[in-house]
């Protein structure tokens, strides 16, 4: 049987977490269809359709799908399962909201975070923050499964998938209604998928100080994020938060400054490539699993960076 | 309106976890146990909404080993009014959980449920979901505020690309973001009160719910170890370092 992939899309663009979690879906089965569901999607459907390794886009568009809410995919998805062996999802706030809701209609244990793939049954997981890994083998019939989308790299383009229209039609919203979205928005990359990414933390003082990371970001071509301290004091909104219950990231360069460097922060970017850390403090816990660690003021050294780095 | 709040115990936060030897799973013997961080907000918010007049019972439901019911007290000093202890010493994933609490819901009939969005030890972010499911209810998960009126909430998520705003007809399920509220310290006149509050003790049996977990854990390893590298002195050393060792600038 086919494997399912549910794309995830925003302002009729797939999102790039998609590309992952095809590359996930393709080692639990020799099949792979993508679900695209929402209202005037057609612009994904076609992105999907390209995407290397995709044999079939499933098309479900319907009013009460447009904003995506759990209540109105999770019966679409409950449909379509019967036909797949794996139905798959990102591990995005989009995966997480909506497949537990379908997996407990199913009867289904899903499994969660999914980092490798051993055989169609069976798969490796993070507990603990990460400071555990437990492989663990499921007895369902139908296997749904949220994918750390760090753990696989990206599906390649040039593929052209057949696309079948579904009915998205007749669910209804429980109860729910949506009323807004208010989306941060940035000229840099996301912090997921970005190559670079510089994170401030605490130590950066106020919001106005990360100023200074970002015309560092701006050098590298870098995403910003933070610590979650950074975030409850304020210094700049909750999607930039790293860690164990924000954002996982793994760049090929992380930039930790003025982050003292907790299990929680560790547990989302102790899988970058290259990792540096800047602290005033010499016993900061971050320098024993950064590459490079600078012990001194963020606030003299980060300029210095962002200069030399011009040069 | 009565809300029921699930309160997991799992290891404190700030322990670090040590995967044993045998590979079946992590250390427990002697490591300090609390409440799930997010359980603490969702009880927060219950008591909040109660001290606002919002709420008149609060019900806190706990299931696992007989020490949940620590768990259950630590709920009551902060302000649950009363508990509900499911007693099992077997592992519940959370399919489990979210039968067991819609079987209690069936019965106690609350206007809110709110549970944490993630426990710290399985990171599952889960059971909420599903319990929404199994209800028919709404769902706000990974709350950061919530304005509750008559008959309907309003719920702010946190969503990876910002905020996202909802609004939910009661009766309905709600899974807290961190920055929903910080938890109070329960003082030491309530410490002592806690003692006093009822809990039911129940069983898996009691409810007919099929518990057995469907994911079998193989084995429990140690993610591999990240090198410590070394202290560079100077920026300079630094950008040399990364453009030429490292090759990523
Ligand atoms: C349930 C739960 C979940 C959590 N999830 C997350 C999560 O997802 N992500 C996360 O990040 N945290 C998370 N945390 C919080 C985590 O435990 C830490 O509290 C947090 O990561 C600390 O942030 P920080 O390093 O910025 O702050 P601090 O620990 O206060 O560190 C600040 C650092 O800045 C340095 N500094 C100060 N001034 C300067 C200067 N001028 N120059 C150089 N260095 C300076 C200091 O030496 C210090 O090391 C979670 C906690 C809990 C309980
Ligand atoms: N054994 C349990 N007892 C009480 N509540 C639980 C239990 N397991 C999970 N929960 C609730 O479900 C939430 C999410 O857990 P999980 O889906 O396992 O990440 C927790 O924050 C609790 O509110």
């Amino acid at each position: 049987m086919p494997v399912l992939v549910i794309a995830e899309h925003e302002a009729g663009e797939l999102k790039s977490a998609t590309l992952n979690t095809v590359t996930a879906a393709k080692a639990m089965g020799d099949e792979v269809h993508v679900l695209v569901a929402g209202k005037g999607c057609s612009g994904v459907a076609d992105a999907a359709k390209a995407v290397d390794g995709v044999a079939k886009v499933l098309v479900a568009e319907d009013d009460a799908l447009e904003n995506q809410l759990a209540e109105t995919f999770a019966p679409l998805i409950v449909k379509l399962a019967s036909d797949y062996s794996h139905v798959v999802v990102p591990a995005t706030t989009f995966g997480k909201n909506v497949l537990p809701r379908a997996a407990a209609l199913l009867d289904v244990q899903q499994i969660s975070d999914v980092m490798a793939v051993e055989s169609p049954d069976t798969f490796v997981r993070p507990i603990y923050a990460g400071n555990a890994l437990a492989t663990v083998q499921s007895s369902d019939s139908v296997k749904l499964i949220t994918v750390r989308t760090t753990a696989f790299p990206a599906a390649g383009s040039g593929g052209n998938a057949a696309v079948e229209t579904v009915d998205g039609a007749g669910a209804s919203a429980e109860g729910a209604e949506f009323v807004g979205r208010e989306l941060s928005r940035s000229e840099r990359p996301e912090l997921t998928s970005a190559r670079v990414i510089v994170s401030g933390g605490r130590g950066m003082g106020s919001g106005e100080n990360f100023s200074i990371l970002e015309a560092l970001a701006d050098k590298l071509g870098a995403a910003v994020g933070a610590s979650r301290a950074a975030v409850d004091a304020g210094f700049v909104p909750n999607d930039y938060q790293v860690g164990q219950t924000g954002k996982v990231v793994a760049p090929e360069l992380y930039i930790a400054v003025g982050i003292s460097g907790a299990i929680q922060h560790l547990a989302g970017m102790k899988d970058s490539k290259v990792i540096v850390a800047i602290n005033k403090d010499e016993e900061a816990p971050i320098f024993q699993i950064a590459d490079y660690g600078l012990v001194g003021d963020l606030f003299k050294i980060v300029p210095e960076l962002t200069d030399a780095i011009g040069k | 309106m009565k809300v029921l709040v699930a309160v997991k115990r799992v290891i404190d936060y700030n322990v670090k976890v040590r995967v044993k030897s045998d590979k079946t799973g992590v250390e427990t013997a002697n490591v300090k146990m609390s409440m799930n961080p997010f359980d603490e907000i969702a009880v927060e918010e219950a008591v909040r909404l109660k001290e606002a007049g919002k709420a008149d019972e609060i019900v806190a439901v706990s299931m696992g080993v007989t020490q949940c019911q620590e768990t259950l007290r630590t709920a009551f000093a902060m302000g649950a009014d009363r508990g509900i202890h499911v007693l099992t010493d077997a592992e519940l994933q959370p399919l489990a959980v979210a039968k067991l609490l819609k079987a209690i819901i069936d019965e106690e009939k609350p206007d809110l449920v709110i549970l944490g969005k993630q426990a710290i030890d399985d990171d599952s972010n889960q059971t909420g979901q599903m319990l929404a499911g199994l209800l028919g209810w709404p769902q706000g998960t990974f709350a950061s505020k919530l304005d509750v009126g008559d008959g309907s909430l309003q719920v702010t998520r946190e969503i990876d690309g910002g905020l996202e705003t909802e609004k939910l007809t009661m009766p309905a399920i709600i899974t807290t973001d961190l920055r929903l509220n910080e938890p109070r310290y329960a003082s030491l006149p309530n410490i002592m009160k806690a003692k006093r509050k009822p809990i039911d003790q129940k069983a898996p049996e009691d409810y007919g719910v099929d518990i057995a977990p469907r994911l079998k854990t193989l084995k429990v390893t140690e993610p591999p170890k990240r090198e410590g590298g070394v202290k560079v002195g100077s920026v300079d050393e630094l950008v040399e370092k990364l453009r030429n060792e490292a090759g990523v600038i």
